[in-house]
């Protein structure tokens, strides 16, 4: 039976080895349905490595990754075959990287960039799969007349949000982010960060955000999870963690960032 | 010179160029793509006596199927007598010493560039294409891996993204030639660059249809009967050219015409690809509007 | 009657790792219970942890031991020790906190934020908009400013939205951080009319006023955080 009561995932003891180096290790954590969880740590954290796990990009060294299926089963998404595996990938979840030439076909008109998934789970109308996608260009704030033009003609904030409109088509429950507003210029990240926060609290999506950035933790997460050297050493609520930090590296890392 | 290298050079020629073992290569993986119909089996291609792009792989195909009673027909973009495909006529009258033909329904092989023959073939005739670039994929897809994947997984949503381009940017399906299709229901297949035109043609066709892709070392197959479907939307869906004037030479409407452009002011006609329909037509008293338009008394 | 809020035994101290893992108390043994429709001011000086309190009930601080239990609807919560989850509920359905400080979103109008804040507990959209303009008229936010978002506001005005956002909901449990502080007599006056309301609907709050007058008129009881002092470890 489908509950709100149990996760729609569920990490256990992840680890991942480089060789002799640690990516990360013993990772464990449930999330539920609707909610957003921030990874936050410096570079080499192992934070990336552990998206990556989740995200079934990287074969964890030991661990589980369960997910909660669309028919309720719970699943080890490391042992899926492979078109389960890649279904899943592009319907019932989606992933926005920091850089947006790597989630995107730049040379492939923004109307196609959104109808991919609908064609790949077997759309076959052209009005259909064209008006669903100026819909969702409409919900990202880009101008519809540019439903034509390659993203490679688009600033670096409508490439990410016509990113974040290629994943959602498909109405995902899980999106995996990392550093979503990464790379771009202040101005832009606000933009796109109020974009989220409302896109993820309507749709009701679960998301697991990698970032670098406590304001982009504080602004769309509801649990946070800091990492160092491949270890989670604190976790709890978002603003507990960035209010009242317990651990020596949680209060450093708050009090390294500039207050405006 | 050696006395024996003298010797070597004297032989003849292998019965069709290719050894016996290089055939039996090339039939096993013959049988394997008729088995899977549309699959791309990969093979070890040889070097032939002639550059890449010249039909490297139809004629690998067609010397490993080729026996002494056959009748082999050579067309190229539908003609019987351009450089490629007399020198390929002449290749195997010289190394298999096979009777050669112009005429579809006398040829028991045949292998073309570019072109289906409008003469509808029949069970017992093999089709053998030469193709240039087998992975209709590939300019969307650029890696091996993963058009590979995506052929095992049958993910084809990637092609339609290709033709959602199309309308979004001409207002239709603009590809007029190696038009993508779906074999059997399961593997995409590029038809090679035949004009979509012919893509009807290969829908439940008697014939065998073979494809060689030389530099690119692949061959698939089409077996007699299989459902061959191009590739649309439910709102734009599939339609051949259609030519607005009858062919100059034979009068016929049904068929695929080339322009041939007859002086410098502009003047121009269209006509037959195929060569030999057209000729068959005028024999048969069919007169187009060059050769004052008539039409044969029943 | 039944607590609303009972806290029990509750002490917190900062570590602060920065400073060489020097130990700073905040208050030992809190303490204390609300009743529904009571209204219970913090007292005592600046520094004495009032504040401390507020965010240890709201879950925003953690609690070194003890228990907080807030009596939501469905059963009460141990804020002291309950999940992420358990406290994000909590604070939709049930537990509200008002400062004076609110934390804009850009390009979401005034009205829409506070209609969004009673959306949250589940208020159909046409009740939650009345609501909603009805509390921004009685704390005299101009008209013209609704639909406007509020981050180009004066800062009495984004207080006001800010309260009014904390007013909208049916929280069963307010926490109200200071919500007058530099508000004229004028809207003073109006928060005062919003506190009795909300005793009048059975509301359990606690809250911190600097301002003596509001505190005389809203206050049933004064409890003095200074006989929660921790003692210096």
């Amino acid at each position: 039976m489908i509950t709100d009561d149990q996760p729609l995932l569920t990490a256990r003891g992840i680890t991942k080895m480089y060789g002799r180096h640690v990516g990360c290790t013993d990772v464990s954590f449930d999330l539920f349905a609707g909610e957003v969880l921030a990874v936050v740590g410096e570079s080499g954290s192992g934070k990336s490595t552990l998206l990556s796990v989740l995200s079934t990009r990287l074969e964890p060294t030991a661990g589980t990754v369960c997910y909660r299926m669309r028919d309720g089963e719970m699943r080890d998404i490391y042992r899926l075959n492979e078109a389960e595996r890649r279904l899943l990938m592009r319907t019932d979840w989606g992933f926005v990287h920091q850089d947006a030439r790597e989630g995107l076909r730049m040379g492939i008109s923004a109307g196609g960039n959104v109808g991919e998934r609908l064609m790949a789970i077997g759309s076959r109308h052209y009005g259909e799969i064209r008006a669903t996608a100026l819909d969702w260009l409409g919900r990202v704030e880009i101008d519809l007349a540019r439903v034509d033009d390659a993203p490679k003609t688009f600033s670096g904030g409508m490439r990410q949000r016509l990113q974040i409109a290629r994943n959602l088509v498909t109405q995902p429950r899980l999106v995996y982010m990392d550093e979503p507003t990464g790379g771009l210029d202040v101005s832009v990240q606000a933009r796109l960060l109020d974009l989220l926060r409302g896109l993820v609290a309507d749709l009701g999506l679960a998301v697991v955000i990698v970032t670098h950035d406590l304001a982009v933790a504080r602004l769309l997460s509801h649990r946070i999870m800091v990492m160092r050297a491949g270890r989670v050493i604190e976790t709890g609520l978002t603003d507990q963690v960035l209010d009242d930090p317990r651990e020596p590296y949680t209060q450093l890392l708050v009090s390294s960032v500039l207050q405006v | 010179m050696s006395a024996n290298a003298a010797a070597e050079a004297a032989r003849p020629y292998n019965y069709a160029y290719l050894d016996e073992q290089t055939k039996r290569m090339i039939r096993r993986a013959i049988l394997k793509a008729i088995a899977i119909p549309g699959y791309q089996v990969p093979f070890a291609s040889r070097e032939m006596p002639m550059p890449y792009g010249w039909g490297t792989g139809g004629v690998q195909v067609t010397a490993s199927i080729i026996g002494p009673s056959d009748v082999l027909k050579v067309i190229d973009q539908g003609s019987d007598d351009t450089t490629n495909a007399v020198s390929i006529r002449k290749f195997f009258e010289k190394t298999a010493g096979v009777a050669v033909t112009t005429a579809t329904t006398a040829a028991s092989i045949i292998q073309t560039r570019h072109r289906i023959p409008e003469t509808p073939l029949g069970a017992g005739q093999v089709l053998v294409y030469q193709v240039p670039i087998p992975e209709p994929l590939r300019f969307l897809e650029p890696r091996e891996t993963e058009t590979r994947k995506m052929h095992a997984l049958a993910e084809y949503g990637l092609m339609h993204v290709k033709l959602y381009e199309d309308i979004a940017k001409h207002g239709r399906i603009a590809k007029t030639y190696d038009y993508p299709v779906m074999v059997g229901g399961r593997y995409l297949m590029d038809p090679s660059p035949t004009p979509k035109f012919d893509n009807p043609k290969m829908h439940r066709s008697p014939a065998l249809q073979l494809f060689g892709a030389g530099r690119e070392k692949r061959i698939y197959a089409v077996p007699p009967h299989t459902d061959v479907v191009s590739l649309d939307f439910d709102d734009h869906p599939f339609e051949v050219n259609k030519f607005d004037k009858p062919c100059a030479l034979c009068g016929a409407t049904d068929v695929y015409l080339d322009e041939v452009i007859l002086d410098d002011r502009g003047g121009r006609m269209f006509v037959c690809s195929d060569t030999d329909n057209c000729e068959t037509r005028r024999a048969d008293g069919h007169r187009g509007e060059l050769l004052g338009n008539e039409e044969p008394r029943a | 009657m039944a607590p609303r809020v009972e806290i029990d035994g509750v002490a917190k101290s900062f570590v602060m790792h920065l400073q060489g893992g020097k130990l700073l108390p905040v208050v030992g043994n809190v303490s204390l219970e609300v009743a529904a429709g009571e209204c219970v001011v913090l007292g005592g000086p600046s520094g004495a942890g009032k504040s401390s309190i507020l965010k240890m009930i709201y879950g925003n601080y953690r609690v070194d031991s003890g228990h907080i239990l807030v009596h939501a609807a469905d059963g009460p919560v141990d804020v002291a020790s309950a999940s992420p989850r358990e406290i994000i509920r909590l604070r939709k359905l049930s537990l509200g906190y008002v400062s004076q400080f609110l934390r804009a979103i850009p390009r979401v109008s005034a009205l829409d934020l506070i209609v969004a804040s009673a959306r949250e507990q589940g208020l159909d959209e046409d009740k939650a908009a009345s609501r909603a303009r009805s509390l921004l008229q009685r704390l005299n936010v101009p008209e013209r400013l609704w639909s406007l978002p509020p981050a180009t506001f004066s800062g009495g005005e984004q207080q006001r939205v800010n309260i009014a956002r904390g007013f909208v909901a049916d929280h069963r449990v307010l926490l109200l951080d200071e919500p007058t502080a530099s508000l004229d007599a004028v809207n003073r006056a109006a928060v005062v009319e919003l506190i009795f309301d909300k005793k009048r609907q059975g509301v359990a709050m606690i809250g911190i006023f600097h301002d003596e007058d509001v505190r005389e008129r809203v206050a049933d009881r004064i409890v003095d955080v200074t006989r929660f002092a921790a003692r210096a470890a």
